[in-house]
């Protein structure tokens, strides 16, 4: 009852006027930033993060969330009208989704997409209501060792849970972690990497690296594919609504099924992309249609972007209670966080309970405002595609350099930018992932001093550990994670020939 | 996707060359972190924990050994391996719109970033896109006055600025 009392409460923050009005720009700059390649939820918060600077906490958070949802629904447009995923989660909707734009009924995707987001997105907001109180609670006795244990699950996850080579996704991750050490050693104070460079003494800046990987990067990619967009303008006619919710019912157990593959994938950090993933081929393997997946099935649309959306809120829950973020958005939303003054983590529960209820709402306000949003705005939101790319590329990148710029008002960080771009365009072509990378970054220092304080306290004994149920139960579940990859080899080999089905 | 059914050029880069100037770049920077790491300590010492090098330390050698794998799983000539990653079209785009970027951020350094952006934007618009000169001028200058409204004027967060803005009082 306290929850539901504390809720209301963070109602009446958020919707005054202004929060209103800042949810409708924010989703607004979200669709933009979804439907246009090259700018994507991650490097579109980092992008606009200094702009809320003057802003309270509380206006400052609903603005980049509600970019956020934009970006999640944005994504959806372009994968159905025009086969480009806007967003790499919105891969897996593009199977049926065009398929269904071709056959004349991008209207019913569409509409069916963003109906599904925002039921995945509202399943994940009511466990963070309930979920998140109690896990901060229970967070609030974590000592440096548990910290580790769970910051430890969370980088395993990503080699347990990662699509594509583990190795790869270990160099990634190694490199975000030796990145993060550069700079002012936090516990002895010693310059660790910098080489007698001034421009080093900071350290790496996550969010420059945020914009060059993604927003450099995939610049490039696009620029490479010689994109040109091609595809048809949706005629959104309002029966269309009616017409698709009337065929929704039938899926529920889709939407239940894609909402907790999401929700899980989203708290431990395998993030949207994948849930996306694995909601289609759940949904492929267990529907009664399953086999016209592929060919333009309303399900095939509903699955994916239920699950992409249940993580990408999700990914929140870790975020606000351990300081953890579950994708890379979210870790620059926690990067802002840290500027605004707020230290994520158990203790905003309790000290700032006014900002986390606000922002809990705002969650549920800002998803709703975005449904109407999109559902009306649709043909003005896909014009955006016909606007030249050779106008929007230079732009864009114009605005990753403000962007870098401004997160310490450096010209060294813009060069920065532009060397994380090639190197996310050199990962994103040889299959090495990108968030693993972003999170070590972020998480680097926390997790270095949480470890160091962690063998401190036991004098060197990696034992402690494994000196309580809880933090050995995490620590064994992130073994198992790690090693995950290795088992699935060798199980590969003692069966033979047979593959391992790995879900899809 | 697009319709681009020309020629797609000369391939210069099989993914299995890239993979391995990766995995070699990864040893490279594992090389540069074990050094410093060495020289900060990677032992314990009594009553103080873990000396700075050891994390990062340890981190490069996990990174290291993940690399050298990655390495000796690109080497052998596979159908994959041998397939063309880059070809000279899709590197001439990239570099059309990466050379001009970085002659941007050179330049940013003395006449300020709003005017450096606009000439930027404007001059790719005329050379890759093919637009008149009076239509990139327009778009250009527009979008680097909404920025400079935005940043400058609304948000008051500083960019570099140049002898132009100067001019103007800002």
């Amino acid at each position: 009852m306290e929850e539901l009392n504390a809720l209301f409460g963070g109602f009446a923050v958020a919707l005054s006027a202004y929060h209103v009005l800042l949810m409708v720009i924010g989703i607004t700059l979200g669709v933009i930033i979804g439907v246009l390649p090259g700018l994507g939820g991650a490097n579109g918060v980092a992008i606009l993060l200094p702009l809320t600077f003057t802003m309270s906490p509380t206006s400052a958070i609903i603005l980049l969330t509600s970019i956020y949802w934009g970006a999640l629904f944005g994504g959806a447009i372009t994968s159905i009208l025009f086969n480009i995923p806007g967003e790499p989660w919105s891969v897996a909707t593009t199977f049926d989704g065009h398929p269904m734009a071709q056959k004349g009924k991008a209207d019913e995707a569409l509409v069916g997409a963003f109906t599904s987001s925002f039921v995945g997105a509202i399943f994940a907001v009511c466990l963070i209501t309930f979920l998140a109180p109690v896990v901060a609670k229970f967070a609030l006795r974590f000592g440096p060792a548990e910290f580790f244990a769970v910051q430890f699950l969370t980088f395993a996850s990503f080699i347990g849970m990662g699509r594509g080579s583990a190795w790869k996704t270990v160099a990634s991750m190694c490199l975000g972690f030796a990145l993060a050490s550069v700079g002012l050693d936090n516990v002895t104070g010693t310059l660790r990497m910098t080489f007698g460079q001034d421009e080093l003494l900071n350290g790496f800046k996550f969010l420059v690296a945020v914009i060059g990987l993604f927003g450099i990067g995939e610049i490039l990619s696009s620029m490479e594919d010689g994109l040109k967009f091609n595809g048809a303008a949706a005629k959104l006619r309002m029966d269309a609504v009616i017409r698709t919710w009337k065929q929704l019912p039938k899926m529920t157990m889709t939407f239940l099924r894609s909402c907790i593959v999401g929700c899980w994938m989203g708290i431990t950090p395998g993030g949207a992309t994948p849930a996306s993933f694995m909601g289609y081929g759940i949904a492929k393997r267990l529907s009664k249609r399953g086999d016209n997946f592929g060919k333009g099935e309303l399900e095939g649309v509903v699955a994916p972007e239920t699950a992409a959306h249940a993580a990408g809120t999700a990914a929140l829950l870790p975020m606000l209670t351990l300081g953890i973020p579950g994708s890379p958005t979210a870790a620059v939303l926690l990067g802002g966080l840290l500027i605004w003054g707020l230290q994520p983590g158990p203790l905003l529960f309790v000290e700032q309970k006014d900002f986390v209820w606000g922002l809990i709402a705002s969650m549920y306000l800002g998803n709703v405002v975005g449904l109407i949003m999109v559902l009306t705005c649709v043909p003005l939101f896909a014009a955006i595609l016909r606007v030249p790319f050779s106008i929007i590329a230079p732009a864009i990148v114009f605005v990753c350099a403000i962007g870098a710029y401004t997160v310490n008002n450096a010209m060294f960080d813009v060069w920065m930018m532009l060397v994380f771009g090639v190197l996310g365009y050199l990962f994103n072509k040889l299959r090495y992932p990108l968030p693993p990378l972003v999170l070590a970054l972020v998480l680097g220092d926390q997790a270095e001093s949480s470890f160091r304080q962690a063998m401190l306290v036991s004098q060197g004994h990696v034992g402690v550990f494994w000196s309580n149920w809880l933090c050995g139960g995490i620590m064994t579940l992130g073994l198992v994670m790690a090693f995950w990859p290795a088992f699935q080899a060798l199980r590969a080999k003692l069966a033979g020939n047979g593959a391992v089905a790995r879900p899809a | 996707m697009s319709s681009n059914e020309e020629a797609e050029g000369r391939p210069l880069a099989s993914y299995r060359t890239l993979d391995i100037a990766v995995a070699i770049f990864f040893l490279i920077v594992c090389a540069i972190v074990m050094t410093d790491s060495l020289r900060l300590g990677i032992s314990w010492k009594p009553n103080e924990g873990p000396m700075p090098g050891l994390f990062p330390f340890y981190i490069v050698v996990a990174m290291g050994i993940a690399s050298i794998i990655n390495l000796a799983k690109a080497l052998p000539h596979t159908e994959d391996g041998g397939e063309t990653a880059v070809t000279s079209v899709g590197l001439g785009r990239m570099a059309a719109i990466f050379v001009p970027a970085v002659i941007f951020v050179l330049a940013t350094n003395f006449i300020g970033i709003y005017v450096s952006a606009a000439i930027y934007i404007g001059s790719f618009m005329v050379f890759f896109g093919k637009f008149p000169v009076w239509k990139a001028a327009v778009i250009s200058l527009a979008i680097a006055i909404v920025n400079f409204m935005m940043f400058e004027v609304w948000f008051l967060v500083p960019l570099p600025k140049g002898p132009l803005e100067a001019a103007l009082g800002y």
